[in-house]
């Protein structure tokens, strides 16, 4: 029975790599779009402005005090109720873009706060003008502390982008649920769909890693 | 936006948020009391020094970390029926959400261990102290207080990912949320009010991780 269920796992395989295409575009997508919404949000957030600085810490306490599952709720079930139709894919993207805004904002911000404040002054008696002074000396330097948890906020985007899968994306998650009703051998097709994200994340993971290890060894050397 | 909310259908259901806040709370819990004793062994075996124990606790922190929390929680709902294991959907997910959580927990312990000075283990070694009285003494005292915000931090991850559960139709938060959608066609209530609801639990733990970092600061400072 194992070996016949084997085999037609085997025959399934094209929409299981189909799938993990479609969790590599959704949580792509929204990395490209949530970095850029995350590095604004953060950069604003370091300026002295109080409104601003509100507006942005309760953005980012409401997405990091829910859980992703509500979120794509009320992206997928309310905002038609407001008459806004947004597809599976686009409602994926949209709220994945926001949820993954806040925790890079939180980077960015981080980031930033940790370069020392000496650093401002002088870019500042260098007359360089705001743009120019984060442009090119205080983005430079937070890099080193933004970049290895950044790229493990990009690994947690793509686990959490798996539950995409309940709004009816056919992303890998899915097609696992899917295929676990003809082939009831969990352990096998979750294995499956499991190693397929493994085979994203963990290179993504190390990638994170050699950041750390190589952006702190300049740290001590300087 | 507000003008179309009807909140007596709230206050209807507000019983059942009520229950559905506990049951989230004692999951929670429960699954995070189970995470901190395996991620405790899992951290132990990771450090110690024989090969035999360090490759099984270290491949099994790299699988849970690079494969989503809702692949594992299928694969064990879907998976452990076919090994003839019999379950409730209660203690599939406990086990799943306290395997995951386990994982991480493991590398904050490991983390908290490794950023005590070396400094402090060798004037442990001089004085003649053997490795498990380095561990009570020395290491274990000054590694604790450091860990205590990042696995609050934990436990708000925790409380979030325990909403995945309501997927394999455990009743907690987010199923009452959905309860509501499907049963008076009242999303937008009942996903907010379960939004509001995890604020609740998320504004708590941030507070307390708050100020248990206050109080680490003010400990530095002396």
């Amino acid at each position: 029975m194992w070996e016949f269920y084997f085999e037609r796992l085997v025959q399934s395989l094209p929409s299981f790599l189909k799938g993990i295409w479609v969790t590599v575009q959704v949580s792509g997508l929204s990395l490209v779009f949530g970095t850029l919404l995350g590095l604004a949000a953060g950069i604003l957030r370091t300026r002295h402005f109080k409104p601003l600085r509100a507006v942005i810490a309760a953005y980012v306490d409401l997405v990091r005090g829910t859980p992703y599952l509500v979120q794509i709720f009320i992206f997928f079930f309310i905002l038609p109720e407001w008459g806004v139709q947004l597809e599976a894919f686009a409602a994926a993207v949209l709220s994945l873009t926001l949820y993954a805004g806040a925790y890079i904002c939180e980077i960015v911000a981080g980031g930033i706060e940790s370069v020392p404040a000496g650093q401002w002054e002088a870019a500042k008696s260098s007359g360089f003008n705001w743009l120019q002074q984060m442009r090119l000396i205080i983005l430079p330097q937070a890099l080193r502390t933004i970049l290895p948890p950044l790229v493990g906020q990009y690994v947690l985007l793509i686990k959490d982008s798996s539950i995409v899968s309940v709004i009816g994306l056919t992303d890998v998650t899915r097609v696992g649920w899917l295929t676990v009703q003809r082939i009831p051998e969990g352990l096998m097709v979750f294995g499956l769909v499991g190693a397929l994200y493994f085979c994203v994340c963990y290179p993504l993971i190390r990638l994170s890693g050699w950041f750390e290890r190589r952006l702190t060894i300049q740290e001590l050397k300087l | 936006m507000l003008s179309t909310f009807n909140f007596r259908v709230i206050i209807d259901y507000l019983p059942l948020f009520f229950e559905g806040f506990l049951a989230t709370l004692w999951i929670s819990a429960v699954a995070m009391a189970a995470a901190l004793a395996v991620g405790i062994v899992a951290c132990i075996l990771r450090i110690s020094s024989l090969r035999c124990f360090t490759w099984p606790s270290t491949a099994y922190i790299e699988i849970i970390r690079s494969t989503p929390l809702l692949a594992q929680l299928y694969f064990f709902y879907f998976g452990l029926p076919s090994l003839g294991i019999r379950l409730t959907e209660y203690q599939t997910g406990i086990i799943a959400l306290a395997l995951n959580s386990g994982a991480y927990i493991a590398e904050i312990i490991r983390a908290g261990i490794l950023a005590v000075h070396p400094g402090q283990v060798e004037a442990g070694i001089a004085f003649g102290l053997n490795f498990f009285q380095r561990m009570r003494y020395i290491i274990l005292p000054q590694a604790i207080g450091t860990t205590i915000p990042p696995l609050l931090g934990q436990g708000i991850v925790l409380v979030k990912d325990s909403a995945l559960l309501s997927l394999i139709s455990v009743f907690e938060l987010t199923r009452v949320g959905q309860m509501m959608a499907s049963e008076r066609f009242m999303p937008a209530e009942g996903f907010f009010t379960t939004a509001l609801c995890y604020l609740i639990l998320y504004y708590i733990l941030k507070f307390l991780s708050r100020r248990w970092q206050g109080r680490l600061v003010a400990q530095r400072a002396v």
